[in-house]
């Protein structure tokens, strides 16, 4: 089963991510029973099948912007946000605007190019739930990573996990020269 | 300037520890080339030509003696001896061991320095004006806004993968000494009619590839509001930039091709939501960054020192040094120095590890223990007293570094180009030591007066040569290495893009090409006219025709 790190813990996780094939259109691709999480296409074709599941869940891909999605999140179990590559950072605005933007407050996923030299970054910008692509790390790898969660303990700015940037937080002293 | 507390210091030593592991990781294979790349870029950290290249961040070019003294013990003891100061106001180390890097990090967080963010698709270090707090023209110090934009995006969690590199620039001067202009975000600090302070915001300036002047997004953001303005600006780009092609991936091309309007209307639409939210500056906070740049205790002293007045007029080489390379000071009795580091023979910007060390022991001396660096590859002593002028002269010029040229056509800016940069695609500083070969001649070049010859081995643009009164561009022709003159360029509050004149030349033309541009200026110029004045006042064609006059035949040689 693949593994997740979930509230800064390392756990199984059983839900499924379907990705379109070549070929396979939104409205014919077979989703499998249990968890998933569909692409926001299928999730678009098919609404009203895939809401009355109640566990299905929606990824969005790099372009596809938080407000496509704002309107169905009370209907969803959980969304994700995929990285196609690490170095594409369009997921962490996505993610900060699906968090305070449109309050969602649900589990927020991580996918794809997920490198664990990012988490703490997902993170902060209100990831939940990260999840590295198949096989990037093994068990060993995944649970050391959880220490780059604290790489910075204390970060100068506001963010989503800490909106009060440091100085709104600490008092700070003042060492002039 | 600006002291670490036990915050800044801990996030310092915080990235020492993740950058060596990931260096650890990398070299272990457990990161791979692609993965370990940008990580090692926005640690300053590049693969050149010969080797790494490490780019040490100098937060708007503000550092103290013992920082200097760290970077020499650097040169010495993990490179070859030298530095290399940047235009971005850093400084360059070109012959690091990847696998010391670490060690060099620990070593400059132990004085308060390091590498974050001096490359890489995120928010750079900050430039500004290099006579900060002491020029006579300044309206409002800009460093404190500085250091509070250096913390807000430093690990910005948000913008850490943006489109591409993003730059940004404060002044608050009259005249415009950090170019806000040509980056992607520039800030003036102004004033409105009510005396409040605030930033006039310009958006999408840039050079590379394609050089744009940047537009005004906003006439007066208040002060409160600049983190969470800036914030919407970066939160638009890092959406919508485009991710297809690096090449069109700056800020400058989105605004260009929504226009200023439809920008503005969506960082606005942005703003709603982030304005009077947490990141809202407070007076206290504000004040608090500010303590850190009153001025430093000055003496009352005369307006004229009256020995510095008589060595003046007795020491014509003092005299000629202190008219090109000492500037005015807001303060009576007291001048700021410009330390050159131009210097015939040597590459733009370069200074050894003893003359660091040299450097150093002046600021402590005579300069309140500060040192800046400027976009123009020179250093400055910010607070020397006139009556210690003389002293300061003559311990520069036993170490080289009193050439008396600042603004003249020897004061060259150049990027270190094809002898050390991996990206380049041509020689930059053997034409740049040519160039101040042929005009070794000191009289020559005051007459010819202000001018700014810059020179970038490639698009990328380093050596702003865009900017340049003078512009010259390395770029490769079937493997040859050819030179592309701009002229017309200005840097400042007028700042332009220069134009090409023509074809480009070989490296052994430069030095005829760059005497025949100034042969048509002095046929040509009005009464205390600069070069670039009178480029805009009779265009490029008498330059091009008197430069490519007997074109032809160097042509047919050139390729013979």
């Amino acid at each position: 089963m693949p593994k997740v790190i979930r509230n800064r813990r390392v756990e199984d996780d059983a839900r499924q991510i379907v990705r379109l094939a070549e070929g396979v259109t939104p409205e014919t691709v077979s989703i499998p029973a249990g968890p998933v999480l569909v692409p926001l296409a299928v999730w678009q074709a098919r609404t009203t099948e895939l809401a009355a599941r109640g566990d299905v869940g929606v990824w969005l891909d790099a372009a596809e912007g938080a407000e496509l999605i704002a309107a169905d999140l009370p209907k969803l179990a959980a969304v994700a946000v995929n990285f196609p590559a690490f170095t594409d950072g369009r997921g962490y605005s996505t993610a900060a605007l699906l968090r305070t933007r449109h309050g969602y407050t649900g589990e927020l996923r991580a996918i794809g190019d997920v490198l664990r030299d990012q988490f703490q970054a997902y993170v902060r910008c209100g990831f939940d739930t990260l999840q590295p692509n198949d096989g990037r790390y093994t068990d060993a790898q995944l649970e050391a990573a959880i220490a780059s969660l604290g790489d910075f303990s204390v970060p100068y700015q506001g963010a989503v996990d800490e909106p009060r940037p440091l100085w709104a937080r600490a008092q700070r002293e003042v060492r002039a020269s | 300037m600006y002291r670490y507390d036990e915050y800044d210091q801990r996030l310092v030593d915080e990235r020492v520890a993740q950058f060596s592991d990931q260096t650890r990781r990398y070299l272990a294979g457990e990161l791979s080339e692609d993965e370990f790349r940008p990580l090692r870029l926005q640690n300053g950290l590049y693969i050149q030509r010969h080797a790494p290249m490490l780019r040490i961040a100098v937060p708007y070019g503000l550092f103290s003696s013992a920082q200097l003294r760290k970077l020499a013990h650097i040169a010495r003891h993990y490179d070859r001896g030298y530095g290399h100061f940047t235009t971005r106001q850093n400084i360059q180390f070109n012959w690091p061991a990847l696998e010391k890097v670490p060690e060099i990090l620990a070593q400059l967080a132990t004085v308060q320095m390091h590498a974050i963010q001096t490359s890489g698709n995120c928010i750079r270090n900050i430039t500004s004006d290099p006579y900060a707090g002491v020029a006579a023209d300044e309206l409002i110090d800009p460093r404190p806004w500085c250091e509070i934009l250096r913390q807000w995006s430093s690990f910005h969690p948000e913008f850490a993968h943006l489109p591409r590199k993003f730059k940004f620039a404060v002044n608050g001067a009259e005249e415009d000494r950090a170019v806000i202009q040509a980056h992607d975000i520039g800030l003036d600090v102004v004033k409105n009619a009510a005396g409040e302070v605030g930033f006039r915001v310009l958006v999408g300036g840039g050079l590379g590839r394609t050089p744009i002047i940047g537009e005004e997004i906003a006439a007066f953001v208040p002060w409160q509001h600049i983190v969470t303005y800036c914030e919407s600006i970066l939160r638009v780009y890092n959406l919508h930039g485009r991710r297809d092609n690096k090449y069109k991936a700056r800020i400058k091309i989105l605004v260009k091709a929504l226009g200023i309007e439809e920008f503005r209307r969506q960082v606005e639409a942005e703003w709603t939501f982030h304005k009077d939210g947490p990141s809202t500056l407070t007076a206290a906070e504000v004040a608090r960054v500010a303590a850190h740049f009153v001025d430093p205790a000055y003496e009352t002293l005369p307006a004229t020192d009256v020995g510095y007045a008589s060595l003046l007029a007795e020491n014509k080489p003092f005299a000629a040094w202190v008219k090109r390379n000492v500037r005015a000071h807001k303060v009576p009795g007291y001048a700021s120095v410009t330390v050159s580091l131009k210097k015939t023979g040597v590459p733009p910007g370069d200074i050894t590890e003893s003359q660091m060390d040299l450097l150093a022991d002046l600021a402590d001396a005579y300069s309140y223990g500060e040192v800046r660096a400027t976009h123009q590859q020179n250093l400055v002593l910010a607070d020397v007293r006139q009556s210690d002028l003389f002293k300061v002269w003559q311990t520069l010029r036993d170490a080289g570094l009193a050439t008396p040229n600042i603004g003249l056509l020897t004061d060259i800016i150049s990027c270190p180009g094809g002898d050390y940069c991996g990206l380049a695609n041509a020689k930059s500083i053997p034409i740049a030591n040519a160039i101040q070969e042929r005009f070794d001649n000191l009289d020559y070049l005051y007459d010819i007066g202000e001018i700014e010859l810059n020179i970038s081995g490639c698009m990328n643009a380093c050596g702003h040569h865009h900017v340049g009164h003078i512009g010259v561009l390395g770029v490769d022709k079937n493997g040859e290495e050819w030179y592309q003159v701009t002229i017309g360029g200005d840097q400042g509050n007028k700042a332009a893009i220069g134009k090409v004149i023509g074809p480009s030349f070989a490296a052994h033309e430069m030095p005829d090409v760059v005497t025949r541009l100034i042969e048509t200026y002095l046929a040509n110029r009005h009464e205390d006219e600069r070069f670039v004045d009178t480029v805009r006042r009779i265009g490029i064609e008498p330059f091009k025709a008197h430069v490519y006059g007997n074109r032809q035949t160097e042509k047919k040689v050139a390729h013979a």
